[in-house]
């Protein structure tokens, strides 16, 4: 008998999508909003043990109390970690190819308690370090989106 | 099994669209009216279930986004994936093995920011049968029309359900639903899939909800009312649609069967006082009603005909306006074991019904009722 | 009081990078036969199962109704479980959970992923929150490539000692035949490997992988029915604290000093329920979730096998080779296989097979108390210890 001819077949999803309309709630809706017309950050401050969050949310875990008391925070802050991405990736939130390399950061803004990730403007590792000064750099065209800022510039190369 | 009972419960409203509120709103909501409820602080709380599904959420891990707004800082937690009377049933099973005192179960639901076509058709199966087009409504149409056919049920008969309920919902202020129709009403409303129109079909809904299970010990302690679990089971029946019997909820039958043995009911028409099942579709009520036991095959309309589900009826099935008035995914399910509570504790306020000591839920999972877990609940322990 | 629980039966697949010759229900029911068979029983003997995976990474809703053909589940109890990476373990503590009840007596737990099936990066990416996190983060790699760059930072730590964990996974690997990578990559490989995200290199990273794990779990009133020696569940404890990708570097560096809560706290309720005051010394091999090399030094610590600090000295001692004080990772571990959902169960089932002296060229002699961990989601912990006396009462 001839052997039989092994094929395996691979379904392609295609142009299949999940559309969403996340909402962002009143605090995060403030939040970016500031951002977008007034290139500021806000954060909210829990009541009980009066940590700053940035970005907002609705619930303090430790303490379980409700977040309600908006704050301004600074648009500086230092690193607190850093990478360089230099591995390509596809980016499911535009279904692009992420343009590597970028510095990447976890970034304490002053006055807040919490930290936010975010772009960084400096691709060699080597002129990057922990604690290093940063400032938020905004987008001229903002959509209420953690996007409007375009990276952090790094303040003391 | 050693007794378990139900201390604390809190739903939110049920509303089309809550667009206000992310996912941590609403399960921080439905976890503090359940903690008040109780009468309990989040403290005495010793571990957490939360409910979610990745896909309603467009999240891969959708239990991160209420970490926080769960109360489960430093506890133990886990996450079902599925609708709340599973999950309610693993804060149980762990609350049983003698780990934990008490277990919180919460579920979150917002069906308006996703496309719900999309979402349950991903639960077909890729290479066979998604690309048909197969999703909730469909697939349920298929079930509705090989049980309407088997039995000789019609169109008019589901549709009786459909008026009970969203009659029932006026007297539940959580409820999204509340509608004043008549048959005649729900037989003219649009076909959406041949033979299920617009008004047999549950809306699509935002909310949340939470219960507080606590060991006899603690219960006792913690509230003069406790509600008691008296059996819950579980059961699944075969995937693809072609490998069921569509007209016969086998599945429902073995998992009613061993929680009423649990429970010590031979008679549950006799036995059971009220019933809160998930009637996502009208008919879905009378074939539900079928296999938890309360008639037999093909006997739901003409139950339902008879006035015996009605509130004031013999056996009042979904007081509280039921799916149809209301239909959080996952959250529904725990808002059956929420409504068998309240009746049996007399606190569902304009929809009590007098001298409920023993209710059952329902919830299911997949298509057409694939997989369905009963809940028995009752007054004395 | 709840019932006391043993692992009876264990399966698993090869893990391999890619089963295009097997459906996910297919993939799942080769570990769940070989499961079945290992416990001498059959699917009707089994009276409930537990499922897990990452629904995105096969884009299956509903996997507890789909599986049904592979899991044999077929007019029985099912229920899925989703955590993230700590899937695997979640699913095992399910398993755990069910039988402690008294409510079933024989439970499948079943872990599995086709990440072949899927972009698993992005997958990843979408776990987390689309308003903070989504737009900027860039998955699992960058994620821990973060906490890297810290913990060199705090402790001095050098890619080299992180190299050195990713060398033993891998040689560890060589001994499983059901590992995915076998390859004997040496230190000086690691380290000219080149960056993914500095400093995580390729070589430090886990594979992504299609596998299945089943593991069968079992009360004290039947382990007599079963023909290998009982595994039994010691203790079980987990953390999923934060919300948000950059919350653990925050609660690290703030309000425990600069370590792992998540972890240590779980860690720590197990230690206590069990009385092991000295991991070191008192557990005699460690299944670990370690997604890349870093983790195989920073969580060594957390876990109390050494001081802060302390991890690169342990490492480089050989306490944690095979021949060592406790061995970690016989199978390889997750650097050497990583099909997400089935990852942490395989954890467990590699305990199991150690404790019943059933695992192979992987054999660690004598094994009396073994630890797995699970890791995923933001830092979450899931931690098992498990042993060959059967404990004196049970204990979650």
């Amino acid at each position: 008998m001839a052997e039989e001819r092994k094929e395996l077949i691979k379904l392609e999803s295609g142009e299949a999508e999940q559309p969403f309309r996340w909402s962002a709630g009143v605090y995060g809706s403030k939040f970016l909003t500031e951002l977008r017309d007034n290139k500021r950050f806000v954060g909210v401050r829990c009541p009980r043990c009066g940590k700053v969050y940035v970005p907002p949310r609705n619930v303090c875990g430790p303490c379980f109390v409700e977040l309600t008391e908006l704050v301004p925070v600074s648009d500086e802050g230092e690193i607190i970690t850093f990478t360089v991405v230099s591995f390509g990736f596809v980016d499911p939130s535009t279904g692009k190819q992420k343009p590597v390399p970028y510095g990447y950061a976890v970034i304490k803004l002053d006055g807040v308690d919490t930290y936010i990730l975010h772009y960084l403007d400096e691709t060699d590792p080597q002129k990057i370090r922990v604690g290093a000064r940063v400032k938020a750099v905004f987008e001229e065209e903002r959509t209420g989106s953690m996007l409007d800022v375009r990276h952090f510039t790094l303040l003391d190369r | 099994m050693e007794p378990v009972a139900v201390v604390g419960v809190g739903m939110t409203a049920m509303r089309r669209e809550r667009r206000e509120d992310g996912y941590a709103d609403l399960v921080y909501e439905a976890v503090r009216l359940a903690l008040e409820d109780a009468g309990m602080t989040i403290d005495q709380v010793d571990n957490v279930v939360t409910v979610s599904n990745d896909f309603f959420d467009g999240r891969t891990i959708s239990s991160m986004a209420v970490q926080d707004a769960c109360g489960s800082y430093d506890k133990n937690v886990s996450t079902v994936e599925g609708d709340g009377t599973f999950g309610a049933f693993y804060g149980l099973m762990r609350i049983l093995s003698g780990s934990f005192g008490t277990t919180l179960v919460c579920a979150h639901h917002k069906g308006s920011e996703s496309v719900m076509p999309l979402i349950t058709n991903a639960m077909f199966e890729p290479v066979y049968e998604r690309f048909l087009g197969a999703e909730a409504v469909t697939s349920s149409a298929l079930q509705a029309r090989a049980y309407m056919d088997k039995f000789g049920v019609t169109e008019e008969e589901c549709a009786l359900v459909s008026v009970k309920n969203h009659g029932n919902a006026f007297r539940n202020p959580l409820a999204q639903l509340p509608l004043e129709l008549t048959v005649e009403e729900v037989m003219s409303s649009p076909y959406v899939a041949e033979p299920l129109k617009v008004l047999d079909c549950c809306p699509i809904s935002d909310g949340a909800s939470a219960v507080i299970l606590a060991s006899a010990e603690v219960a006792e302690k913690i509230t003069s009312k406790p509600v008691w679990v008296k059996g819950v089971a579980h059961c699944c029946d075969a995937y693809h649609l072609g490998d069921r019997d569509l007209s016969d909820a086998r599945a429902l039958r073995d998992a009613a069967r061993r929680a009423y043995s649990m429970a010590g009911i031979s008679d549950p028409r006799r036995e059971i006082d009220l019933v809160e099942l998930y009637d996502a579709f009208s008919y879905m009520e009378l074939m539900w009603l079928e296999g938890l036991g309360f008639c037999g095959p093909g006997e739901g309309g003409k139950l339902t005909a008879s006035g015996a589900t009605a509130p004031e009826g013999e056996i009042p099935v979904n007081p509280s306006g039921g799916c149809l008035s209301g239909h959080p995914v996952l959250v529904a399910g725990l808002n059956r074991i929420i409504e068998c509570v309240l009746q049996i504790s007399g606190e569902a306020g304009e929809r009590q019904v007098d001298g409920v000591r023993t209710a059952v839920a329902h919830g299911i999972n997949g298509p057409c009722g694939q997989s369905h877990c009963v809940w028995v609940l009752g007054g004395e322990k | 009081m709840g019932k006391r629980v043993a692992v009876v039966g264990v399966g698993m697949t090869k893990q391999r990078s890619s089963r295009p010759d097997v459906t996910g229900q297919e993939l799942i029911n080769e570990a769940v036969r070989a499961a079945l068979e290992d416990a001498g029983i059959s699917r009707r003997d089994i009276d409930a199962v537990v499922i897990g995976n990452m629904d995105h990474f096969e884009g299956i809703n509903y996997v507890d109704t789909w599986s049904v053909d592979g899991s044999g589940a077929l007019m029985k109890p099912i229920m899925k479980l989703t955590t993230g990476g700590t899937t695997g373990t979640t699913v095992a503590m399910a398993a755990y959970y069910h039988v402690a009840s008294g409510l079933f007596d024989r439970v499948l737990a079943i872990g599995w992923e086709k990440n072949s099936e899927s972009d698993t990066t992005g997958a990843i990416i979408t776990a987390f929150d689309p308003f903070w996190d989504r737009p900027i983060f860039a998955g699992a790699v960058a994620g821990l490539a973060l906490e890297a760059t810290q913990y060199m930072h705090l402790t001095g730590a050098t890619e080299e000692d992180a190299a050195y964990v990713a060398a033993r996974e891998r040689r560890h690997a060589l001994n499983n035949p059901y590992a995915h990578l076998h390859i004997n990559l040496t230190i000086e490989d690691i380290m000219n490997s080149p960056y993914l995200s500095w400093p995580v290199k390729m070589g430090d990273m886990c594979p992504r992988t299609d596998g299945a794990c089943a593991v069968i779990f079992a009360s004290e009133d039947v382990v007599d029915e079963f023909p290998s020696q009982p595994a039994w569940i010691l203790a079980v404890a987990d953390r999923h604290l934060w919300a948000y990708t950059s919350d653990p570097y925050v609660n690290q560096a703030l309000e425990n000093g600069w370590w792992f809560p998540a972890l240590e706290w779980a860690a720590g309720e197990v230690y206590d329920k069990v009385g092991i005051r000295d991991p070191l010394k008192e557990i005699d091999v460690a299944e670990l979730y370690l997604p890349y090399s870093f983790a195989g030094l920073r969580y060594m610590e957390s876990l109390g096998f050494c001081e802060r600090g302390g991890g690169p000295a342990l490492v480089r001692s050989g306490a944690t080779d095979m021949g060592g004080e406790c061995p970690v990772n016989p199978s390889g571990g997750v650097m050497s296989s990583n099909a997400i959902g089935a990852t942490g169960l395989l954890r467990v089932a590699e305990c199991a097979l150690q404790i019943q002296g059933r695992a192979g060229d992987r054999q660690v002699p004598e094994v009396k108390i073994a630890l797995a961990t699970g890791f995923g989601g933001c830092f979450w912990s899931d931690v098992l210890l498990m042993g060959r006396e059967m404990p004196e009462k049970p204990r979650g």
